[in-house]
């Protein structure tokens, strides 16, 4: 690649609106080859947005875009790959019911004499896999994979084309370490090719380790262009515009009766001979790799799944098997892992979504209590800082972490006792997620118990009273807050894999 | 998959974005409009007393097995078993009084029996985990069977208090009213109970309701039990209309009574639709069948005509969805 006086790409000036909002207003972004800028911003600063421009998702309103010093219109998606453009969505664009090998090979599937090339089709995903260190089944079906390979069969599929600009929009938000290590390498290969990249995430450790430079947006306007080497609380508060104390304030709460009682839970192929505990007042993280079985665990004892044997109890209660209604009456509540498909009702309005769980506790006889279902959605929207213009708006007109939010508002709302969080900060910013942290705190000091699945071992060490690690679908290891570390962690969650994989 | 990746071009994009908000809004309504002034136009016999009450009642059938099949699709599901539950109720009805049963008792068992069965093609779909598709396509076959068996092919007489339903009350047709309480309770039902709010969220989204704790197959049963009951009740309107059962009643009625719903702006992909979208959708259809019957347009034709409505109001809803 030779380098030219102008960058790669440039955006100038752009602006968009949707409706009476203004997502983006005069924001620049340049884009030099063998570079990869960072975007960083609170939940709906824009970043998201901005990126689907570059994609030919949205045109701006204002302003202009230029590859190789060209002004151009990226009007499709179809523009955008012709311009070398690919891009990993921060919502999967996979088709669930296709198998691995057809979604990363999808719109470019190879064939002879119209018919499907099963052969070569089957090579070009698997090399795809190859790159980026995936070893999963390709003709499994998409849809019954978990979100963490679901996110690396999309990283996959970007990375199969020859881009020669890649926008990846919080392809980590769903990946452990060890997956994030194997995606930094690629990364780092692309960027000695010459690929430009754009690279958002909310993960404030990676930007040292993988970004060059970071254009923070704040409300949709461009804030600074700085160093990726700049220390993580400048780079807060540039973000945020205020100073974050502290990222994990957890305040332990003296610990109470045992709340949540689950004794030898197997499933078949999921988990085996699963038991734990967690007190009023107590948070007890799940730590491990993916496909460790934290999510088959957590659905399981919400009643989202059924299991084989062993019991789940919340206050000495036992929880019926496989009855979600039953347990959010005794007090369970359930963030799952992802929003889009198992959390949120897309379409219909936040107001609606956040009532879900209440909607039956808060009725007179048969009829909803439509007015306090709004009052309340909007109580708690202002407490966990939604940003929104109106409760009525669909949820899917919010930014990301906004979306999780609505999730956790609805136990909020629900009084929930028993919180068990599934990646509750996936996407989040790190304002919100402090936001979350407290509201984990508030949640214990007034006795309530949280069991929290993470692939973010800070966050898991940093909120957690004490530290499950499983692997293999099994419990693997106990730490308490004080000795665990990431790597205390994490050689627990490895050296137990090699042995006992039920996956 | 991605839900925003189709904002048309800068341009237009306001001008069709507020067209494309308006007709989504009014989409139903508008229509109507349209077709009520072109038939005005039309023929001047059309905007008469007699004949719009003629419209009511010709509009009633459909539009109750509509309101029926608007919390089915709502739900995400469909029922296209509705036309042959309707005739089976009633012949049930008439089956019923011809034993020697009270008239009031045929009046209150066909509903009945159009609600048991709803509920096994609901039962079917929730528990048995069959495509609502196929569970009542199943029914509408059973239903047009045992339509016949009772029957034995004859039309069934009714008793005065089921023909009566055909008759009027203060000069307004009892089908006419029936529809409307009919659309009043859906329109409740709908929108301030439990219930019908939580069908939206099922019809949203299954998986993120049953993981709310809302009891998603408990409601698909319910839905289609209920649609199985407002298709009871079309089937006495009908009869009572008629004063007699018809064993081949009601054919293909149900694909009326969906043409209504998505006319009125419901999505089949489920989440979507209001009892008030339905009544238009159902008058939109009548109003055409009538004014082209006023026309002396050959029922072939109709057909052709009707089936280019429901074309338009899909794509009406198709650019409804790109804009939003
Ligand atoms: N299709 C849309 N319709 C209406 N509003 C939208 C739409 N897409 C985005 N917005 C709004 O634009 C703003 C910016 O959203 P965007 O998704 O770009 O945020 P983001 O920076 O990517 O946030 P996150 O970190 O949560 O992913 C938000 O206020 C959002 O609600
Ligand atoms: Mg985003």
């Amino acid at each position: 690649m030779t380098t030219s006086e102008h960058p790669l790409l440039q955006l100038k000036g752009v602006g968009k609106r949707f409706g009476g909002v203004v997502a983006l207003r005069d924001v620049d972004l340049s884009v030099r080859a063998g570079q990869v800028q960072v975007l960083l911003g609170e939940n709906g600063a824009g970043k998201s947005t901005l990126v689907k421009m570059i994609a030919g998702v949205h045109e701006p309103d204002t302003g202009s875009i230029e590859i190789d010093g060209r002004p151009v219109r990226i009007t499709s998606t179809r523009d955008a790959e012709s311009h070398g453009i690919a891009t990993i969505h921060q919502e999967l664009n996979l088709v669930p019911t296709l198998s691995v090998a057809e979604n990363i090979t999808l719109g470019r599937t190879p064939s002879r004499l119209g018919l499907v090339d099963r052969r070569g089709m089957r090579k070009l995903a698997q090399e795809a896999l190859d790159r980026i260190g995936l070893s999963v089944d390709l003709d499994r079906k998409v849809g019954t994979l978990g979100i963490a390979r679901q996110q690396l069969v999309e990283i996959a599929k970007a990375l199969s084309v020859d881009a020669r600009i890649l926008i990846l929009d919080e392809p980590t938000a769903a990946l452990t370490r060890t997956e994030i290590a194997q995606l930094f390498t690629v990364v780092n290969q692309l960027r000695d090719h010459g690929v430009g990249m754009v690279f958002i995430s909310h993960h404030l450790d990676e930007i040292a380790e993988i970004g060059d430079t970071v254009t923070v947006l704040r409300d949709g306007a461009f804030v600074d262009e700085v160093p990726a080497s700049t220390p993580e609380p400048e780079l807060i508060r540039l973000m945020v515009g205020r100073s974050i104390e502290q990222l994990f304030p957890r305040r332990r709460p003296d610990l109470g009766e045992v709340l949540l009682q689950v004794k030898g839970l197997s499933s078949e192929g999921r988990f085996d001979d699963v038991s734990l505990q967690v007190r009023r007042g107590e948070v007890v993280g799940l730590a491990g790799l993916v496909g460790a079985g934290r999510t088959e665990l957590l659905r399981a004892i919400s009643g989202a799944d059924n299991y084989d044997s062993g019991t789940v109890a919340v206050g000495g209660r036992q929880v019926p098997r496989h009855d979600v209604a039953a347990g959010v009456a005794l007090g369970l509540g359930h963030v799952p892992e992802d929003r889009k498909t198992q959390g949120l009702v897309l379409g219909a309005s936040v107001e609606d979504n956040v009532g879900y769980a209440t909607l039956r506790s808060h009725a007179r006889g048969p009829l909803a209590d439509l007015a306090g279902q709004r009052r309340r959605a909007h109580q708690v929207s202002e407490q966990l800082r939604i940003r929104l213009n109106d409760v009525r708006q669909p949820v899917r007109s919010l930014s990301g972490g906004n979306q999780q939010k609505v999730v956790f508002g609805r136990w909020t709302l629900a009084g929930s006792q028993v919180l068990l969080l599934d990646e509750p900060t996936r996407g989040v910013d790190v304002g919100a997620k402090v936001e979350i942290y407290e509201l984990i705190n508030a949640v214990t000091e007034a006795g309530g118990a949280v069991l929290l699945a993470s692939s973010e071992l800070p966050e898991v060490l940093g909120m957690s009273d004490r530290i499950l690690v499983m692997a293999g679908g099994r419990i693997v290891g106990e730490l308490t807050a004080d000795e665990a570390t990431q790597d205390s962690v994490m050689s627990l969650a490895v050296k137990e894999v090699e042995s006992t994989r039920v996956h | 998959m991605s839900t925003e990746t189709t904002t048309p071009a800068k341009p237009a994009r306001t001008s069709r974005q507020r067209l494309g908000q308006f007709l989504s809004d009014n989409g139903a309504l508008v229509g109507l409009v349209v077709v009520v002034v072109a038939m005005f136009i039309a023929t001047p016999d059309f905007l008469t007393t007699t004949n719009l009450l003629n419209v009511g009642v010709q509009a009633a059938v459909v539009a109750i097995l509509a309101f029926g099949m608007t919390y089915v699709i709502v739900a995400a599901g469909i029922d296209l078993s509705v036309g042959s539950v309707a005739a089976l109720s009633a012949v049930s009805a008439g089956w019923i009084v011809g034993q020697g049963m009270p008239g009031a008792l045929g009046l209150v068992a066909g509903p009945l029996v159009g609600l048991l069965a709803g509920l096994l093609s609901g039962l079917a779909t929730a528990y048995g985990k069959l495509p609502s598709f196929i569970a009542t396509l199943a029914m509408l076959s059973v239903a047009r069977g045992l339509t016949l068996v009772i029957s034995g092919g004859r039309p069934q007489s009714m008793p005065d208090e089921i023909s009566w339903l055909g008759s009027r009350v203060l000069g307004v047709p009892v089908p006419i009213l029936v529809t409307l309480v009919m659309f009043a309770i859906t329109a409740f039902v709908l929108n301030r109970t439990v219930f019908g709010r939580s069908l939206y969220a099922v019809g949203g989204n299954e998986e993120a309701a049953r993981l709310s704790g809302l009891a998603v197959k408990k409601l698909t049963a319910a839905v289609f039990a209920l649609s199985g009951l407002y298709a009871g009740i079309a089937g006495m309107v009908l009869a009572g209309r008629l004063s007699s059962a018809q064993p081949q009643a009601a054919v293909g009625y149900e694909l009326d009574a969906i043409a209504a719903v998505v006319i009125g702006g419901a999505s089949l992909s489920g989440g979507q639709g209001r009892a008030t979208g339905t009544l238009i959708g159902a008058l939109v259809l009548a109003v055409i069948r009538n004014g082209l019957n006023l026309l002396n347009v050959s029922s072939f034709w109709q057909q052709v005509v009707i089936g280019l409505v429901i074309a338009l109001a899909v794509g009406i809803d198709v650019l409804r969805r790109k804009t939003s």
